[in-house]
This record gives C-alpha cells, structure tokens and sequence, in this order.
C-alpha cells in the first residue's frame, strides 16, 4: 500500500475508522472494528473516549498508543480514593512563596500588602498537576490526556471532571480562568469497580472492550511478543482461551497472556507441555484459590482441548 | 406540519427522523439515551459512511450506549430498527415497543401479588383513618407481631411504620480531610495561606481532620419457597432501606442471583415491587444459596463491596444446593467485606435453633446473627449498624445469639 505520509502521522485527519485500525496496527495494537470506530469518532467529534472492560484487556494502552500514533505528549492522571484538586489540577508551592516573601522582605522594599500577595501568586509558583497540564498545553498539537480508572476515585471528583471535561477550563482564584486553546484528546478507563455516573458517561464515547477472540489474540501475540515460536503461540492463546471459560475468580486478561507468552519463551518451551503449565501457572493466575482449582485436573483436560483443536485444521 | 406524499427531503433531514425515532425507540427499551447524543450521532454522520452498515452500527453504538449491560439490547434494537429494505436507505420499521419486548424475551409488566391474594379496594380516605391509628399502643403490638401473621391492613400500617424508621450505618474515615479543630493534626496548606499575609509568621493556626462517610451496604435476599410468607415485608424492608440511606445495592436470589437495586430506587413501594416481580423469575421456588453467594462473589463483589461495605444477607438457610460451596463463599464474602450480616426470620421463633443445614454452613463466617421476623427486630438490626465501629470486628466462629440480643 502506498501512503504518502506515515499512517500515524496523519491520525487526526483520517478519513474513516479503517485508517484509524490501520495507524494503530502500526503501533503494534490490535483494534477490532468497534473500538477504531470509537476511537475515530472521539478525535472527529471532540469528545472522551470513554473505555471499560476487565482488567488487562488494554484499555490504559490505548491511550499510550493513540499518544505516540499522534506523536504527542501523554499525561497521565492515575486516580485513586481521595484523589482532589490539589493532586489533580494545580497546588502553590508554599515553601517558595514563603521564601520569596521572606526575600522582598529582605530587600526592605515597602511594598503594600496587596503588592506583594501578587509577587507570589504568580504563575512560577504554581505547581501544575496533570489536568492543568493538560488545559494549559500549547504545543501544536494537543496532548492526548489518560484518565485512569475513575472508578477509583470518589464521586467529588467526577463531578468536578464533568467540569473540567464540559468546558475545557480552569479557574485559578489568583490567577484567573485558563482555557484550552485546544482540547486535549481525553481518554478515561474504568475497571467497573464502582458505576460511573450517566451524565459523565453520557458525554463520551462509550466502548466496552471484551477478551479477544482467538484470533485477534494471536495477532496481538505474534505482533506483541514475535520472539514466541507460532507453534507455543497457538497452543497458548488456545489454552488461555479454554482458561477464560472455566469459572474462576480473577479471569486472566491479555496483559497475562503475553506475561506467559514471554514467560514460556524464556524457558525456551516449543510445546505447551503440564510441566510447563503447572510452573508458570503463577504468571497468569492471581489468585491462590484460583490456582488450587485449575492445577491438575483441569490443566490436563484444557491441555487436551488445546491438542484436540490442534489436530483440526 | 409533515406534507403527505413529499418524497423529496433531503436524505440527512430524512435521516435525522430517523434517529430522532431510534433514539425514542431506545428510551422506550430502557437505555438512557438523551437528545444530546442523538444530535452527536447526527454529527458523527458527517464522517461515517452510512452506507457501511457495520461502520454506522459501531458509530450509534459508541455514542448511544454507556451501560455495559445495555449492549446486547443495543444490539437486538439496531437489528430490529434498521433492518435493511429493498430501498438503499435504511428504512426504520415501525415502532412497537410491545413488539420488542416479545422479541427481546422481556418479561410483561405485571403486578405484584405474593401467594395470590388480592389486595381489597380501598379508598383515599381509609388510609388517613389508618394514620390515626397508628397511636402509641397499637403501634406497640405491631412492631412485636410476627410478619407472618400480618393482614393485609397490617402490612399497610407496618409500611407506614417503616418509613419512620431512620437508618444510618456508621461512618468509615476517607481519606480525605476537612478543616477541624482538633490540634493535633495542622493544616499545613491552609496554615501558610492564612498566613502569608503576616509575613509567613504563624500568627493563625490551622488543623485538618479526616472527613466520615457513610459505608455502603449491600443487602442480599432470599425470595425462595421457605421464605415466602416473609418475603413480602422484607422486600418492603429493603425499599425503605434503599430510599433511606446513600449507597444501597439490593439483591434477590432463589435459585439465581438478580440485581433489583434500579428497580427499587422507585419512590413509591408499589410501583418498585412491580419493577422487582418484573424482572425476578425465580420467586417461591427452590434456594441455591451457595449458587447465589458465588454468582454475586465474582460478578458484583468487586464492584459493590468497595469503600468497607456492610453486606447483609436475609435467608432462612434452608438450601438445597452444595453445603460445602455455600460455606467457601461465605469465607470469600466474609473476607471482602467491612461487616456481615445474617437476618433470619425463623430466629425470632422460640427455641429456633439453627438447625437448617446451609444455616450451620454459614454461620462461622458470619459476624452478626439477627433475628428478622418483625419491626422491632429490624430496629434492633438499626441500632446495630449505626453502631458498627472504626475496626473490622475480630474474626472467629460466634455462637448463635438467642433471639433478641443486639449485636
């Protein structure tokens, strides 16, 4: 295929969400139709992608990807209970407002109170948290703005976020109100923890990334980890997704697999024997009760499912 | 005023009806879909290439869902709405929601009447004449008698009387702050900035305290067989609970496990339980308690049982599933959770012994054993969480508490 620029480079003006798939593959992400349409709506129309789904199906590289697709800085905001303004958006740095104070002091300059209040509430002083960062930056392009698990943080913040993410602007009682120049391209991923509220939700481009199919997680394999024979390769997507079925109380998501992919490869397996399942199963499975279920029995009958598709071409 | 016969709009102004009336289509299936989006789906029409019905399909989708478990329903809507004609244009069928409830299998709407029997006609003023009734001693006798033997007129006045019942769960320090007054923990932010004005001398002081919250609380509900003469009134429990306190998430389970917390965030009790009959279809059948227990271990646990949550699970114990799975899930539920509780109505029986086998699987992993069998036990049950203190109790196998002693 002939393209007259680089794919990535040209992220934001593609044309349909094929492109899009296209850019993305050539980051290395596997994006299935779904999600590059949602993505390619989200930068056409100016609005947050909104990503959930279990843990480890990649939801957080999305946003690492689309920054470096778009060849832009990513901020990343990582919540957590009690994440609030200051952490967030901007906080002064006190300790060297004081000393500046102490400095004018020093100089013996007579200045007035409301003079001085305004030498140290000054931009230089103000230490810039990642939304303001985000608002405030003004590179060429717009950085791509990473929001990681809201449902961690508590509801105070999301309110405040519909905010933020409704008027792009901040206000600084000193320094006055800072508006975006451009809005950033705001991903937000949530775990389902907790239900974030509709009216946020509502404002966004919404989509649900599920496990992949066989094939896809193959793909994200072979493009992921191409140091893994094809033969181990296929035995393990087709092992994992055997294991994805069985009930089991933290369900191994792709983040797992290519941890086992690099993990069996660095043993120099070329065949997914139970030896090498039952030393490894650490690597994909978190949970003590989880791996008491699986080892043995279950591993032998999923390994036998594996070699049974196998046999079929 | 519409022209009949006039073919020649524009295909986007033609277009916009449509998903005008997709949208409603939508509200009617219970999505919450608003006119904001159904505009942005207009705009995003602009880059989608309509003709691509998988494309426009993934597009709608992204704009129009944001419940994950809106999605399949999404699905079957689109499917339905814009099924592809002879005409090149995707033509909308037309609307009828009953249509799609059929065809979606959900349920009828259907009203609430546990054991059949209907509730006599009553008038306006008959529930004024009950207020009044509701004086000290009556009130008294009420909050004693067992629910079972309540009357249709009873459980109107025990409706009455639950509603003034006040709830709250003691509160879980965050770990946020709020300014206070307690000295020994300063406010160094607030502390500087009130003070910048004196030259950075401390001259004002500042103090922070940690902000309370009030903890969730989970409630799980047996609606099976051997509960049924007290599922009525529990049910009723649990609304008021729902409408009285922040963070309520309610479930039902007889042989499996549904979620009716959006159901009873309905106001008027009536009108919820309709919701609750709706979509419950395993009332007054068997009990799988362990079934339940572990539907609700993997698939809401981690989303519910946040910020130090209260689960409390409402059942006689009488289980007709695997004792051994029952009890390995009580473990994990015990773990994941702040406090759990145990309300069985059969405990307010004398000499009830816990003799039912699920019961005595359970109870070693349970913190609190309580009775529930009528008003003033679910009193007793209030008391005891508006006194739940700062620390996880301390875990080991309780003794079984004879009827009404509190926690």
């Amino acid at each position: 295929m002939k393209r007259p620029l680089k794919g990535s480079q040209s992220l934001r003006m593609m044309n349909s969400p094929r492109e899009v798939q296209e850019a993305l593959e050539q980051e290395k992400y596997v994006a299935d139709q779904g999600l590059a349409t949602a993505i390619f709506l989200a930068l056409k129309l100016n609005k947050p992608l909104f990503l959930e789904g279990e843990a480890g199906v990649g939801k957080t590289e999305i946003a690492k990807v689309l920054a470096s697709a778009l060849k832009t800085r990513l901020i990343r905001l990582q919540c957590y209970e009690g994440l609030d303004v200051n952490t967030a958006v901007y906080e002064w740095n006190y300790p060297r407002q004081l000393l500046e104070l102490r400095l004018i002091e020093a100089a013996g300059q007579k200045a007035s109170r409301e003079e001085s209040l305004a030498d140290i509430f000054r931009p230089e002083f103000l230490l810039k948290r990642p939304l303001l960062q985000a608002i405030e930056d003004n590179q060429p392009k717009p950085p791509v703005l990473l929001i990681d698990e809201l449902d961690r943080a508590d509801e105070e913040f999301e309110a405040f976020l519909l905010e933020v993410l409704s008027d792009w602007q901040i206000t600084i009682p000193e320094l006055g109100t800072i508006r975006a120049s451009r809005p950033p391209v705001v991903v937000i991923t949530s775990n389902r923890t907790r239900e974030i509220h509709d009216a946020l939700k509502r404002r966004c481009i919404y989509y649900w990334i599920d496990y992949p199919t066989f094939e896809k997680e193959l793909a994200i394999v072979r493009t992921r980890a191409p140091g893994v024979p094809e033969r181990l390769a296929r035995q393990l997507v087709a092992f994992i997704q055997e294991l994805r079925r069985v009930e089991l109380y933290k369900v191994p998501g792709i983040a797992e697999t290519l941890d086992w992919a690099a993990a069996l490869a660095a043993l120099d397996q070329q065949d997914l024997t139970e030896e090498a399942v039952d030393s490894t199963l650490g690597v994909i499975l978190k949970y003590q009760d989880d791996i008491a279920r699986v080892r043995g029995n279950i591993v032998r009958e999923l390994l036998e499912r594996v070699r049974q598709a196998e046999a079929v071409p | 005023m519409p022209e009949a016969g006039h073919h020649e709009l524009t295909p986007a102004g033609h277009l916009f009806e449509h998903l005008v009336l997709f949208g409603r289509f939508l509200r009617v299936l219970g999505l919450d879909v608003g006119p904001g989006q159904i505009i942005t789906l207009g705009e995003a029409l602009n880059y989608i290439d309509i003709g691509k019905r998988r494309e426009f399909f993934y597009a709608a989708r992204a704009i129009l869902v944001h419940r994950r478990e809106d999605l399949p329903i999404f699905d079957l809507a689109f499917e339905y709405f814009w099924r592809p004609r002879r005409n090149p244009l995707l033509i909308p069928v037309e609307v009828n929601p009953d249509l799609v409830r059929r065809q979606l299998r959900m349920p009828p709407v259907e009203l609430f009447r546990p054991g059949g029997e209907k509730p006599p006609e009553r008038k306006r003023d008959d529930l004024v004449v009950l207020e009044k009734q509701l004086t000290y001693s009556p009130v008294e006798v009420l909050r004693k008698k067992n629910f079972e033997a309540f009357t249709w007129e009873e459980v109107q006045q025990a409706k009455a009387l639950m509603k003034t019942l006040v709830w709250r769960i003691s509160p879980r320090r965050t770990r946020r702050y709020r300014p206070g007054r307690d000295r020994r923990h300063p406010d160094f932010r607030r502390l500087l900035r009130k003070n910048l004005r004196h030259g950075g001398e401390l001259v004002r002081l500042a103090f922070r305290e940690p902000k309370f919250k009030q903890r969730p609380l989970v409630v799980l509900c047996d609606i099976s067989g051997s509960m049924e003469r007290y599922s009525r009134m529990l049910l009723h429990f649990v609304h008021t609970l729902t409408n009285g306190l922040d963070q309520v998430e309610a479930f039902v389970f007889g042989t499996r496990l549904t979620r009716i917390t959006r159901q009873l965030r309905r106001k008027d009790i009536d009108e919820a339980l309709a919701e609750v009959v709706r979509v419950v279809d395993d009332w007054s059948g068997g009990t799988r308690i362990g079934d339940a227990i572990k539907t609700f271990n993997y698939r809401w646990a981690r989303r519910v049982l946040g910020q130090g949550a209260v689960v409390i699970i409402i059942s006689d114990g009488w289980d007709r599933g695997d004792v051994s799975l029952l009890a390995r899930e009580m473990a994990r539920l015990q773990r994941s959770c702040y406090r759990l509780i145990w309300l069985n109505p059969l405990a307010g029986m004398r000499g009830f012994e816990p003799l039912a086998r699920g019961l005595q699987a359970a109870l070693p992993y349970v913190d609190d054993f309580l009775p529930a069998h009528n008003i003033e036990s679910l009193e007793q049950l209030g008391r005891l969480l508006s006194t739940l203190g700062e620390r996880r109790p301390v875990r080991r196998q309780q003794a079984v508490l004879p009827a009404a002693t509190a926690g």
